[in-house]
């Protein structure tokens, strides 16, 4: 071993494989300003955000810019295919393939999405489904925030016996399947657009409270706390004016991730058949309508369903984005 | 297994079996909440209704019926279907149909779970590559939109434009009818198991013992195949959880779109029917199943990984 001679590639040089970090001079800005600029930087979010704000703007002013009501059954109109000015002339959306022509006297009406069995515009259908659907989900998602919130926050704040029992109780709703629970309850209740807000409210609150609780155990513990009770505050003030601001992007972040869910869980009780009783439609009920004849008016279908998925998948990235622009040092939650 | 883990499990099979009789507390609650009853006909006059009812033993005390209840609930005696099947045993009914549910949900989960790693571990090994953000990209439109719209989509396109594959479930050709939903059903679980997989394959990268293992100058294969991928498995089994309540919620309309013979159909029909004995049974049986994963779920890790142990004893 003594009379070894090294050779110049004996050895490779470790550091050139890591990432060599530069430290950027950052000015100094503003919280609001520093989560903005995060979040503009992920592109998938700003669309997302984007996206949203367009569909929550037509919900709207869609039914609006059109002459029909949103349950006004035309026989004569049954079935009609999407047929929009302009994109007809270049073939697509011409209103071929549906059950009833544009022909005759109605040769000059417009229907942007079609008329569904009942002769009913799909395009006000659709819009003012969007709107009840991000109505269920958004009322749903609010008010688990406050329960979640006030639980996690007893919980977390209070320890011992009470968070023992509270953890147990909260354990034992949470391995039931939300969706015997949902669809019990709507059986019971009667499918409504405030029963099924309820039941979401009921299945859904679990999440929040375990981000509070385990948000508030890690806060709990920091030095500011201490500071704050060692200068003689009230559980009354740690809670709401030193807790609770330090946990308020975990929880926008987490109802961001909700509404989705919320919205998924409405159309899939719509699907079972326990939706939103007609003559009011949500997204969920548009497409489980439409699903009974999908083999002859596919659009039926399709158009709710690519207003949904795109609702859906916006939440999502706007979410990510905003888990990441909030707390950066945060990966998965 | 010393004592510690013995414990662990007593604990959690405790609690699972709590948690049961609990759903079957509110199960029964409901039913009785549950307007109208099961005799509601108007030819009916009160004597038969009541003779009806005590053959049904539905004129004993609350307490009674609900541990009669209880009693076939555990011996798998689920009652009598009163309106879509009519006077065939709930047992009976669902017997045939959770082998097929079943099958598709397993399936799905396998493939999915398969897909999944392969794609997590693609993208963590070429970060910021484009397999890394085409693995992005699946995960985020699997996780986001739900598996009805990916069995519509595919439904659309292999059954009524291409016409390769059985748009309705046929029992004679299994095997054809069930592509199309396990594909659709193992998206989200493809989504779920890639996104963590690739979170968990990163940080296993940067682990010391990974750059032990290249400063011993193993070649990059060993490093990979025998010291990340095993370390990167274990918590990928914590995401079995939400992989399992996809499947139960996917397979419930999927069943229904593609007209699959199985438990979620059945349950929407019952639904729609309003027989609630069978909602019940399916319930109960969705309920059970989800409790049993749970708790294999937990054992399985508390075995695999003590620091888990340790952190859900206090």
């Amino acid at each position: 071993m003594d009379d070894y001679q090294f050779l110049e590639d004996d050895f490779e040089f470790v550091g050139d494989k890591q990432d060599i970090n530069i430290d950027a001079v950052l000015p100094s800005k503003p919280f609001i300003k520093d989560v903005w600029d995060r979040f503009k930087s992920n592109k998938g979010a700003l669309i997302g955000g984007i996206l949203i704000l367009i569909i929550i703007f037509m919900a709207f002013i869609g039914p609006l810019v059109v002459d029909y009501a949103f349950d006004a059954v035309e026989t004569s109109q049954q079935s009609m295919a999407p047929r929009i000015p302009f994109l007809e002339n270049i073939g697509i959306l011409n209103g071929k393939g549906g059950i009833r022509l544009y022909e005759g006297d109605l040769a000059n009406i417009y229907h942007f999405f079609g008329t569904d069995h009942l002769g009913r515009d799909l395009w006000v259908r659709v819009w003012e489904g969007t709107r009840i659907s991000l109505f269920v989900a958004a009322s749903a998602v609010l008010i688990d925030i406050f329960i979640g919130m006030v639980y996690g926050l007893i919980s977390g704040f209070f320890g011992g016996v009470v968070d023992n029992v509270m953890q147990r109780i909260q354990e034992i709703i949470n391995s039931i399947p939300t969706l015997v629970i949902l669809t019990l309850l709507i059986i019971v209740m009667k499918p409504s657009l405030y029963t099924i807000i309820i039941a979401l409210m009921i299945t859904g609150w679990i999440g929040m409270a375990r981000i509070t609780r385990a948000q508030v155990l890690k806060i709990k513990e920091e030095e500011f706390i201490l500071a704050s009770r060692t200068l003689g505050a009230s559980d009354f003030f740690i809670i709401f004016k030193a807790i609770l601001p330090n946990i308020f992007g975990q929880l926008i972040t987490m109802s961001m991730f909700s509404i989705p869910n919320a919205i998924f869980y409405e159309a899939f009780l719509a699907f079972v058949g326990l939706g939103i009783p007609a003559p009011q439609a949500s997204l969920g009920t548009l497409i489980n309508d439409g699903f009974n004849t999908i083999l002859v008016t596919p659009y039926m279908v399709i158009i709710p369903t690519i207003v949904l998925a795109i609702l859906m998948l916006s939440f999502n990235l706007m979410a990510d984005g905003l888990r990441d622009a909030l707390d950066p040092t945060m990966k998965e939650m | 297994m010393n004592k510690s883990t013995i414990k662990y499990i007593a604990k959690r099979v405790l609690m699972a079996v709590v948690t049961l009789l609990l759903i079957i507390l509110l199960l029964f609650a409901l039913l009785k909440l549950m307007p109208g009853s099961p005799f509601d006909v108007e030819k009916l006059n009160p004597s038969v209704i009541a003779q009806l009812e005590a053959k049904y033993g539905l004129n004993k005390p609350v307490f009674e019926q609900f541990f009669n209840y209880l009693k076939g609930m555990i011996t798998g005696d689920f009652g009598i279907s009163l309106k879509i099947a009519k006077g065939m045993e709930v047992s009976s009914l669902v017997g045939p149909r959770i082998g097929i549910s079943f099958a598709i949900g397993l399936a799905a989960a396998g493939f999915g779970a398969l897909i999944g790693v392969a794609l997590g571990i693609v993208a963590a090994l070429h970060k910021n590559t484009f397999w890394d953000t085409f693995a992005t990209i699946i995960a985020v439109i699997g996780v986001s939109i739900p598996s009805f719209v990916f069995a519509l989509v595919l439904l659309l396109i292999f059954g009524v434009k291409l016409n390769i594959l059985p748009i309705l479930y046929n029992i004679n050709d299994p095997i054809r009818s069930a592509i199309l939903p396990t594909l659709a059903l193992s998206v989200g679980a493809i989504a779920n198991v890639a996104r963590f997989t690739r979170t968990e394959m990163i940080e296993v990268m940067k682990s010391d013992y990974i750059l032990l293992a290249e400063a011993k100058g193993l070649d990059r294969k060993t490093v990979i195949f025998k010291h990340a991928i095993r370390n990167t498995l274990i918590p990928v089994i914590t995401v079995l959880a939400p992989i399992i309540i996809n499947l139960m919620t996917g397979s419930m309309v999927i069943e229904k779109i593609c007209s699959i013979p199985g438990l979620g159909s059945l349950l929407v029909g019952a639904i729609q029917g309003n027989d609630c004995y069978v909602v019940m049974a399916v319930a109960f049986l969705y309920s059970l199943l989800y409790v049993i994963m749970m708790l294999v779920v937990d054992i399985l890790y508390g075995i695999i990984d003590p620091r888990i142990r340790v952190s859900k004893e206090d």
